[in-house]
């Protein structure tokens, strides 16, 4: 086993230490789950209203959309769209004249896994919209409000106490998928680790503190939900009674 | 409206960053793993070692403006022909199999394949005497080819990477490794290689081990592999080559 | 269920047309040749795969019973090392989980001599049982929550019921308390399950030879990309539907008042 010293030698900030190495590649994850979370719950609000008010065949092409993402592992779907993605990209773009669009790994990181979260997030928000009582629906609806507007003002303020918990534990998902694209050479904070680790052979000690870093923000956004849930909450009965 | 925000700011991200980069650079594809001694991370995140000198010597010959792009070593030759990167400089061994797929430059260093075990186990690099053994190899390297088709005897275990490989070989997960010579070399050399050594050289196969590494580009794209032969050729002629060489190693590598 | 009215309405006919012409092109002009060839190794993967997810989902659920358990009505000095459990497993990253115990543990080896000439050693050299350990402990950390609020909603009423029978503890946890709290989780223990097929391929990164790795090795011998990978995606499909309709299956078989 290393000791501690030695330990605290390898994760100081400055450079012989890796330490800052960890931090980039924490933020790197942290702005790629920002981003997959971002378009996921963009594609899942979409998608939600698709499948609940949407036309037969706009619901039947939702619904393989997401058994498919929710059947293949997050690593086959991101090595498909890794590769095929961008490569589609270019033969678009260069079909219709332009020249090669650059596409960073973030951007990359962030398109295909929020196609992943999208999924995920369109069964969690549908849900939400469906435990709406309709009787609030119709009477903004009888007020002459327009449907843009009652989805803004009456809709999502009001599923939002029912789609923060599954929200919540999508959000941890998206900040733990960004693992995955340590396979896909991705500098986040699995392969910066894993890059640490090796060229200092002091495995045990890089992977017990990157699994803290995450666990770190495990345990934060756990706060920072407790916090969002109970605003989304604002004025509804507890729920401490019903249980 | 936190919904709106969170919206724009995906948006805006996505926007920033599709945006058209400068047409002349060049990408180059090196593997996201170390490799050392020819390229591997420092602490500071620079890319360091052999062949990023080497990649900067030829580019800086070629007039090429260069990026070093990392890239999963598994997925280097996808991400070439998906234009993500534009040529691949990885210690990539020319051969046939490769060859149908992407063009390569001439040679810039050839090195042979080597296996290596702990100093205990008697054993040499034949397929008879690795027969019944662990052998652990590099994915989508000459050398998970040649073991497949050299060493059918043994049990063959694939690892992303050849520093995994290493990894193991200390632990005692495998009792040998096939690999390049001299990044064998520099690991036997360590402090994790001092429980192994260079039990030889395998029986030559061309037509698996190929001729030498090269860098890799995109078939049909002449200019850059023109290019790239000019920067090799030059650095050969006038002492670049033999200078980055005599950092790094005692012995010439070309 | 989807019965064959349902699919003879005319847009879900023209999707079935078009989808059936994708795979006419997939089957066409996309490249298949190799797929004999690698057949024997991918059935091989394709076990590989199977048997680690049942037998760790099976580990998996009988670790999370306990762990549920402890943490429902456990006194304090279990209930929190199983919360600390299932928080850590679920703060952090599976794949990071693996190489931990992977590589973190094979790097620890080589300082104790003894291990290499004690019983266990032919095991610790293989790569499965990492593999197992690390896909069971996650299995057990995310329905070991489950199994937490499973515990806790079977009714007082009944336990109390049981007690005042004078049925013996074991007895009441057995017939009464267990079944009615797996049979609260039977709907997300399904999904559970295939999330936790989803989660098999990771064990390729340590050279365990599952279907994800034959098709990792396809592309590495042959430089074919989209294929393998395709076909895989259809493979796990196929497993994930299997899993689903089996525990539409076993769930519809438990009576129950809906």
């Amino acid at each position: 086993m290393l000791g501690l010293g030695e330990s605290a030698q390898l994760l100081s900030l400055s450079s012989p230490g890796w330490g800052a190495n960890l931090l980039r590649g924490l933020a790197n994850s942290l702005q790629i789950a920002f981003g997959a979370f971002g378009l996921g719950l963009l594609i899942g609000l979409l998608g939600a209203y698709g499948k609940l008010y949407g036309g037969k065949v706009t619901r039947d092409l939702l619904a393989i959309y997401t058994t498919v993402i929710r059947a293949v592992p997050e690593l086959v779907l991101i090595l498909i769209l890794y590769y095929v993605g961008t490569d589609v990209i270019n033969r678009i773009a260069a079909m219709m004249g332009y020249g090669r669009v650059e596409i960073s790994g973030v951007v990359a990181g962030i398109w295909v896994l929020g196609i992943v979260q999208g999924a995920y997030s369109t069964e969690i928000l549908r849900g939400a919209i469906q435990s709406v009582p309709p009787g609030q629906l119709e009477a903004a609806r009888s007020f002459g409000m327009p449907p843009l507007m009652v989805m803004r003002r009456v809709t999502i303020p009001a599923m939002m106490s029912f789609a923060v918990p599954g929200l919540a534990n999508l959000w941890l998902i998206a900040t733990k998928d960004t693992a995955l694209l340590a396979v896909v050479g991705f500098n986040e904070l699995t392969l910066e680790t894993k890059q640490a680790a090796s060229s200092t052979r002091a495995y045990f000690t890089f992977f017990l503190a990157a699994g803290g870093l995450y666990l770190m923000v495990t345990l934060c956004s756990g706060v920072v939900f407790g916090w969002v849930e109970k605003w989304a909450r604002r004025g509804q009965p507890s729920l401490k009674g019903a249980r | 409206m936190k919904l709106k925000t969170i919206l724009a700011a995906t948006l805006a991200a996505a926007t920033l960053a599709v945006g058209t980069a400068s047409a002349e650079q060049v990408k180059i594809g090196i593997a996201a793993e170390p490799y050392p001694p020819f390229a591997s991370t420092e602490s500071s995140g620079n890319w360091v070692g052999w062949e990023i000198d080497i990649i900067n010597a030829v580019c800086a010959a070629a007039e090429l403006d260069c990026a070093i792009t990392p890239v999963a070593w598994d997925g280097i030759i996808p991400s070439l022909t998906g234009q993500q990167i534009d040529a691949i400089m990885a210690s990539m061994s020319i051969t046939e199999e490769r060859l149908k797929t992407i063009d390569f430059s001439d040679p810039y260093y050839n090195t042979p394949a080597v296996i290596v075990a702990d100093k205990s186990m008697d054993i040499d690099a034949t397929p008879d005497s690795l027969a019944g053994k662990i052998v652990g190899i590099q994915a989508s390297t000459i050398h998970q080819a040649y073991a497949q088709e050299h060493f059918k005897g043994s049990e063959l275990r694939v690892y992303q990477t050849q520093d995994e490989a290493n990894q193991d070989l200390f632990a005692g997960r495998i009792d040998a490794t096939q690999a390049d010579s001299i990044a064998m070399a520099d690991f036997v050399a360590s402090d994790t290689g001092s429980c192994c050594e260079i039990k030889g050289a395998v029986a030559d196969d061309p037509a698996i081990l190929g001729r030498g590494v090269g860098a890799g580009v995109r078939k049909g794209d002449s200019a850059l592999l023109e290019a790239l032969n000019k920067g090799i050729a030059t650095i050969l002629a006038d002492g670049t080559h033999e200078k980055i060489t005599a950092k790094y190693f005692t012995t010439s590598i070309y | 269920m989807i019965t064959l009215r349902a699919l003879m309405q005319p847009h879900r006919i023209v999707m079935m047309v078009i989808f059936a012409a994708f795979l006419v092109w997939c089957g066409v002009s996309l490249r298949w040749d190799w797929l004999p060839h690698y057949m024997p190794l991918a059935i091989a993967g394709l076990w590989t795969t199977l048997w680690i997810l049942v037998v760790t989902t099976v580990l998996g659920f009988l670790l999370a019973v306990p762990l549920g358990l402890a943490q429902a009505v456990g006194p304090w000095y279990l209930a929190v090392p199983a919360r600390m459990f299932c928080t850590v497993i679920r703060g952090t990253p599976l794949l990071l989980q693996l190489w931990l115990l992977y590589y973190g543990l094979g790097s620890l080896f080589p300082q104790f001599p003894w291990i290499r000439s004690s019983e266990l050693w032919p095991y610790l050299r293989q790569a499965w049982p990492y593999a197992v350990l690390a896909l069971t402990f996650s299995y057990a950390g995310y329905e070991g929550e489950v199994m937490r609020g499973a515990f806790s909603s079977v009714a007082k009423g009944q336990l109390e019921a049981a007690r005042s029978f004078g049925m013996p503890r074991l007895t009441m946890f057995r017939r009464i308390w267990l079944p009615q709290a797996v049979r609260n989780v039977l709907p997300t223990l399904g999904g559970e399950s295939i999330l936790q097929l989803k989660a098999t391929p990771l064990i390729a990164t340590i050279t365990v030879m599952d279907i994800y790795a034959v098709s990792s090795r396809v592309r590495s011998d042959t430089f074919i990309v989209y294929e393998p990978l395709l076909l895989l995606a259809l493979v796990y499909m196929v497993i994930a539907g299997i899993i689903g309709f089996a525990f539409n299956y076993v769930e519809r078989q438990v009576p129950a008042r809906r």
